[in-house]
């Protein structure tokens, strides 16, 4: 049988690859792509040489930001997105952590006003290796375990 | 220094040449009277949770510089028991007045109130979160009964889990190159990240859950209620109601100029047998809330500088 690639190649977008694992649809979510008109791959569970599995985004159409890149950084610290040009990649972004943190991370304080009225949370990013952020409104201080993603 | 229009919500957000204005624009206000400093200006005062000193002391110090106020202590009746957000309710204060002081059960509500709104805005307390007005009549206090704020030996003494004075005081009092003593049971110690923060700054501190093994090397003593409002569970609440108690027994065992805090209320972990002694100051404390309040009001309204 002959073998294919999974997702073909796009000629004007962006290409998000090395996502881990099953994270490929929350960042679809994070990134709010079901809203765009033109054509989205999302693949999981490719194989990855260096890290086992992985799931790759094929935007077409969408030249993506550095700030809408940095949105990923949490569920998909190692990622790469390539902005791709008549086929070819004109330009690749690294995937780094913000400063700032809004929309995507729940507080972990259940009496912090984020969790108790509409408020969009926010957070400012203290270290990014060990990953500490502190809320904006409560203050309190979460480490990579307490963060869980809304 | 321009405090004109400032929110007060968070003793992180200001520097320590923010606070020494304060304190010293605190004492210029002690003493002289200035009565028709805030003339024509009005505070709303919006207390979501139980007061007494707090809301008492913004009424009084607005009052006293010939200001009006406005406000409630009880949400029963308002608009809050019909569902309105927290968001719209200071959009009303906003209309309405002319500086905002709120304190609510959740926190981070007052730096939500301080972007709802457009007027300035002082946290009264937000939760286990920030009181910064109380932090600053605690500076104030101290200066006052030491004659300085460098170099001090400073004990808090029991719920310093939860004590958000203990938290913001300790914050505060960093600047001025204090050694810390943490006197609690492990269970209601100082959170790790204040401890973390000291250890960063490179502040001497100790932790210890006897009184009597520190109480002699204290200049202040700051008490603290183990706080039953705070604890999720009442079941430890009950476990450590009454774990320290302050009374004359302590007093062979302390500095003679050694000065005893409170933020008040005490609910018996301070006897009255103490209050007569030169060591109790915690009255005294609390009426310092007025020159804090009236700088307070007086710089986030422009009328002084």
């Amino acid at each position: 049988m002959k073998k294919e690639l999974s997702v073909s190649a796009i000629k004007e977008g962006s290409v998000i690859d090395h996502i881990p694992g099953n994270a490929a649809f929350k960042v679809v979510d994070i990134l709010d792509l079901k809203g765009l008109r033109g054509i989205i791959s999302v693949a999981t569970n490719l194989t990855s040489k260096s890290t086992g599995k992985k799931g790759i985004i094929k935007i077409s159409g969408k030249d993506l930001t550095k700030e809408e890149v940095d949105k990923i950084a949490l569920i998909a610290p190692n990622a790469t997105v390539n902005i791709i040009k008549n086929y070819d990649v004109k330009e690749k972004i690294k995937v780094a952590i913000p400063s700032t943190i809004k929309k995507i991370v729940k507080c972990s304080n259940p009496n912090c006003v984020t969790n108790n009225e509409k408020v969009m949370t926010k957070f400012y990013v203290l270290s990014k290796d060990p990953l500490k952020v502190r809320c904006h409104y409560c203050e309190r201080i979460m480490d990579k375990e307490d963060i869980s993603l809304l | 220094m321009n405090f004109k229009n400032r929110d007060v919500i968070s003793i992180h957000d200001f520097s320590k040449q923010e606070l020494l204005h304060i304190l010293k624009i605190a004492k210029l206000m002690e003493k002289s009277s200035k009565p028709d400093l805030l003339k024509d200006k009005i505070l709303s005062t919006l207390f979501f949770e139980p007061s007494t000193r707090t809301r008492l002391s913004f009424i009084s110090a607005m009052e006293q510089l010939n200001g009006k106020v406005m406000g409630f202590a009880n949400t029963a009746i308002t608009s809050v028991k019909k569902g309105e957000s927290l968001w719209d309710t200071i959009k009303m204060a906003e209309a309405y007045s002319d500086v905002i002081a709120i304190r609510h059960p959740l926190e981070g509500a007052a730096r939500l109130a301080a972007e709802a709104s457009s007027k300035p805005v002082i946290n009264a307390g937000d939760g286990a979160n920030q009181h910064p007005t109380q932090t600053m009549l605690d500076l104030y206090t101290i200066q006052k009964v030491k004659g300085k704020l460098d170099g001090l030996n400073i004990g808090f003494l029991g719920d310093l889990k939860y004590g958000r004075t203990v938290h913001s005081l300790t914050i505060a009092l960093s600047h001025f190159n204090p050694n810390f003593y943490f006197i609690a049971p492990p269970a209601l110690q100082m959170p790790q990240t204040y401890l973390d923060d000291l250890k960063e700054k490179k502040i001497k501190f100790t932790l210890e859950s006897n009184l009597l093994k520190v109480s002699k090397k204290l200049d202040i003593l700051y008490d603290t209620r183990i706080q039953k409002e705070r604890f999720p569970d009442p079941v430890e609440y009950e476990k450590y109601k009454g774990v320290y108690k302050l009374d004359t027994g302590l007093l062979p065992h302390i500095k003679k100029d050694l000065k005893i805090m409170h933020p008040l209320p005490r609910v018996g972990e301070i006897d009255p047998s103490l209050d007569e002694t030169e060591h109790a100051v915690y009255f005294e404390q609390a009426a310092n809330g007025i020159p804090v309040r009236k700088a307070l009001l007086a710089l986030v309204l422009g009328k002084i500088k």
